[in-house]
Order: C-alpha cells, then sequence, then structure tokens
C-alpha cells in the first residue's frame, strides 16, 4: 500500500505537471481538490483516465470519483480492492 | 477619413535576450548549431505556478512577450478591446503530444489537457482567458505572413475605429517532431553553422528556431509610442523579379519611393536557394540604403518577421543599429521610415513599413 502511495504521488505529478511538487510534498491525506493540491475538473478528468489506463478500473458513475480522488490515501484504497492490472 | 495605427508596446521572447525591455541587442548570443531554442525568461515571475502547469511553451513565451508589451505601454488589461494572433503551426508540441497518445493508446485514454492544449488558437484563447478579455478573438494561421495577417487585420479595425487597443502578436514553438521531419526534407541545415557565418554558408535548409513578439496597436499616440504602422501588404507567391516591382508599388500606395526609405529589414536566412529574393531589393532598389538582417540572432520560423517588426520598432526608439545586424556599411543617423520585407521558400511575402512619430 506504501508502495502504491508513493507510485500515485509521482504519477499525479508527472500527468498534472505539478511543478516544483514532490512525492514528499504530498501527505497520504492531503486533499487533492481545493485547499490541498488545487486540482480542478480537468485534473478529475485526467485522474479517472488514469485509473482506467494504468490499473484497470472504470468509474461507471463520475460522482464516485468525489470520494474516490479525496486523497491519495482514499485512492490508494480504492485501487487495491479494484484493481484489475 | 481613417485614423493612423500606432505601436505603443513591444514584448519579445527569442533566440536573444530580448524579453527585457529596457535593453537592446546589448549582450548577443551567438551559437553553432541548425536549430537555436529562446532563451527563456523566469516564467514564475509572469505566470502563476497553477496557471503555469498546463500551458505549453508557445503559451507561456506569449504571456510573457504579451504582459510587456501591455506593461510598456502603460495600458491597464481590461482596455485591451481585441486579441489578434498569427502563428504557423499554434501549440504543435501538444499537438504532437496528442496524436502520439491517440497512436500509443490505441485511441484509448486520451486525455482533455493537450487536447485542449493543441488547437492553433490555443494562444489567442488562453491570453484572454489570463486578462479576461471577452472581445475580437482571431488566430490567423498562413506560414509566413501569419503574423503580417494579425497585424493588418489590427491595423482595419483600428483605422476603422472599431476597436482603440488591440494586443496583435506572432508566436511558433520549436519541438521534436517538427525538428526531425524538416530535418529530414532539408529545410533544416544538414550542417551546424556559426551565428554570423550564416549568410555565407552557401547552404540550402535554414537554422530553425522558434519566438514571440507581441505589440500593443492603438488608434492613439501615447507617451510609449514606438512607431506608427503605416503599411503591410502580403503575397503568396511572387517571382524573384517581382519583388522589387511589388516592393515600389506598395511605397507607391504609401505616397512613398525607395529613397524614402532609411532602412531596411531584409529576412535572409541563409538558405542558398532562396536568399537571392532579397538580393533584387539589397542590390538593386535599396543598394544605396541602409540595409539590416536579423535571422543569423533569431532563426527562422513561420512568425520570425515579428522579431523584424519588433527591431524596426526598437531601432526608430533608440536611433541605436547593433553593429551584429549590418548588412552594409551605408549610415543613418536617425531611421525615419523602416520598411521590412519577408518571404520563407519564395512564398508567402511581406513588407511592413513603420514611421517616426
Amino acid at each position: 500500500m506504501t508502495e502504491l502511495k508513493l507510485e500515485l504521488k509521482e504519477k499525479i505529478i508527472e500527468q498534472l505537471n505539478l511543478e516544483d511538487v514532490s512525492a514528499d510534498d504530498i501527505a497520504d491525506q492531503d486533499p487533492l481538490f481545493g485547499e490541498g493540491l488545487g486540482l480542478d475538473s480537468i485534473d478529475a478528468l485526467e485522474l479517472i483516465v488514469m485509473l482506467d489506463k494504468d490499473y484497470g478500473i472504470k468509474l461507471a458513475d463520475p460522482k464516485e470519483g468525489r470520494k474516490i480522488f479525496e486523497s491519495v490515501e482514499t485512492m490508494a484504497a480504492y485501487i487495491t480492492a479494484n484493481r484489475s492490472a | 477619413m481613417t485614423r493612423p495605427v500606432y505601436i505603443n508596446g513591444i514584448g519579445s521572447v527569442s533566440a536573444q535576450k530580448t524579453f527585457d525591455n529596457s535593453v537592446f541587442l546589448e549582450d548577443v548570443t551567438y551559437r553553432s548549431d541548425t536549430i537555436i531554442n529562446v532563451i527563456s525568461p523566469d516564467y514564475k515571475s509572469y505566470i502563476p505556478p497553477a496557471a503555469a502547469r498546463r500551458m505549453a511553451k508557445g503559451i507561456k513565451m506569449s504571456t510573457v512577450s504579451a504582459k510587456t508589451a501591455i506593461q510598456e505601454a502603460d495600458l491597464e488589461e481590461n482596455k485591451i478591446d481585441a486579441i489578434i494572433v498569427g502563428t504557423g503551426l499554434g501549440c504543435i508540441g501538444d499537438s504532437e503530444k496528442f496524436v502520439r497518445d491517440i497512436i500509443d493508446n490505441n485511441e484509448q485514454y486520451l486525455t482533455p489537457t493537450r487536447f485542449i492544449q493543441s488547437s492553433h488558437n490555443t494562444v489567442a484563447g488562453q491570453l484572454a482567458l489570463g486578462m479576461g478579455c471577452k472581445g475580437h478573438n482571431f488566430t490567423y494561421v498562413h506560414s509566413a505572413i501569419s503574423f503580417e495577417s494579425a497585424l493588418l487585420d489590427a491595423k482595419l479595425q483600428l483605422e476603422n475605429k472599431e476597436a482603440d487597443n488591440i494586443l496583435v502578436g506572432g508566436v511558433d514553438e520549436l519541438v521534436d517532431h517538427h525538428i526531425d521531419t524538416h530535418r529530414l526534407i532539408e529545410h533544416i541545415k544538414q550542417e551546424p553553422v556559426a551565428t554570423m557565418a550564416v549568410l555565407k554558408s552557401g547552404t540550402k535548409g535554414a537554422i530553425f528556431s522558434e519566438g514571440a513578439h507581441f505589440f500593443v496597436l492603438s488608434g492613439e499616440k501615447s507617451h510609449s509610442c514606438h512607431a506608427e504602422l503605416v503599411g503591410v501588404s502580403t503575397f503568396n507567391n511572387l517571382s524573384k523579379n517581382q519583388v522589387s516591382e511589388k516592393a515600389r508599388s506598395f511605397l507607391e500606395e504609401n505616397n512613398l519611393t525607395s529613397d524614402s526609405i532609411d532602412l531596411i529589414i531584409l529576412g535572409y536566412n541563409g538558405d542558398v536557394e532562396f536568399d537571392g529574393y532579397y538580393d533584387g531589393l539589397a542590390n538593386g532598389l535599396f543598394s544605396n540604403t541602409c540595409q539590416i538582417y536579423y535571422k543569423h540572432l533569431v532563426g527562422e520560423f513561420d512568425t520570425a518577421s515579428g522579431f523584424a517588426f519588433w527591431l524596426g520598432n526598437k531601432i526608430i526608439r533608440h536611433h541605436n543599429i547593433p553593429p551584429v545586424l549590418r548588412l552594409n556599411s551605408v549610415e543613418v543617423s536617425e531611421p525615419k521610415l523602416i520598411l521590412c520585407y519577408n518571404q520563407y521558400r519564395g512564398e508567402n511575402h511581406s513588407f511592413t513599413l513603420l514611421r517616426k512619430c
């Protein structure tokens, strides 16, 4: 799980072009949207594609994303429970 | 009755250190290469990190160049009535990445960011979003006359009082696939050439580069005014022996003759196949006129003539012609009328006329 969290942090930084942010700067429970990393709706789409492409998880209901993408920890938990890739 | 058009602010990001408007080619960078990249300003001091992370290089260069021009014009951003951009290739870097994603992922998993960034009008759109400008927003894509097309649109709108202040510019970025393909077809020189040897290279192709040049054009002359934009004219196809005739008629349309021109800025790029287009003017109609060139310093790209326009404005303001630009030894102490001529590979020719005011 710790490895997956680190992997997610690195992917988020790379795919969302978060300049001057390192994996160490993102705590597992930090909110990804709003006051945390400040991600927005376009980033949410990027993360949905990442789940599908890298972990084989298709989000049938986009509303699910609100909880799944709350933090790196919630993302990692969801991936661990649902991954097929 | 139309009104004059003034250039009240200028901005440049190029392969020379031109982003700082307080200096004028005082510290020239010399290279020996087949491609040259821009000297980047510290983008973070112009663009908030949250906005910058989705910006392609062309958008970053344009944002800095546009902000510099608006700042120099001493204009509030909400006073800009229209944004008009010329670009040969738009944000080609993200276009390439988007297409590569389509191929690599078998048309699946396409993400929005690269798609948003990959259209030609991304730059004009992003500038408008950043400034909150809801006015006319237009992008001209027409190879080597993209910038002049934007300039002509702005000039007509200002003359006819459809707008008071227009941000107009030209931008192109240099990316890997573009370099690879143009190297393959020998539009890029095969061997590196030193900056001051470009004209004498005797080889095919040009040194490729990139840049962003933006200007605030206004119907009213401000205290920051550099020059008046007197005329712009473009031609898609001209033979070598038609260039002088077209230059003469362009000047006649503006009630001028070749003798009236104090300085001519020529777009020589060292391509042995096409530099002859400039020779006709340099050795004929303007042989007794002070001549300068610039692509040895900033390379060739679709909107490289934006640098010539920037240069003309700078020279009128500073009364100074940096020796590194000189083609001949004809002296002129204070240029008042400057003619720019550019073409690329024998196509898309442009004449632009600036006057001290």
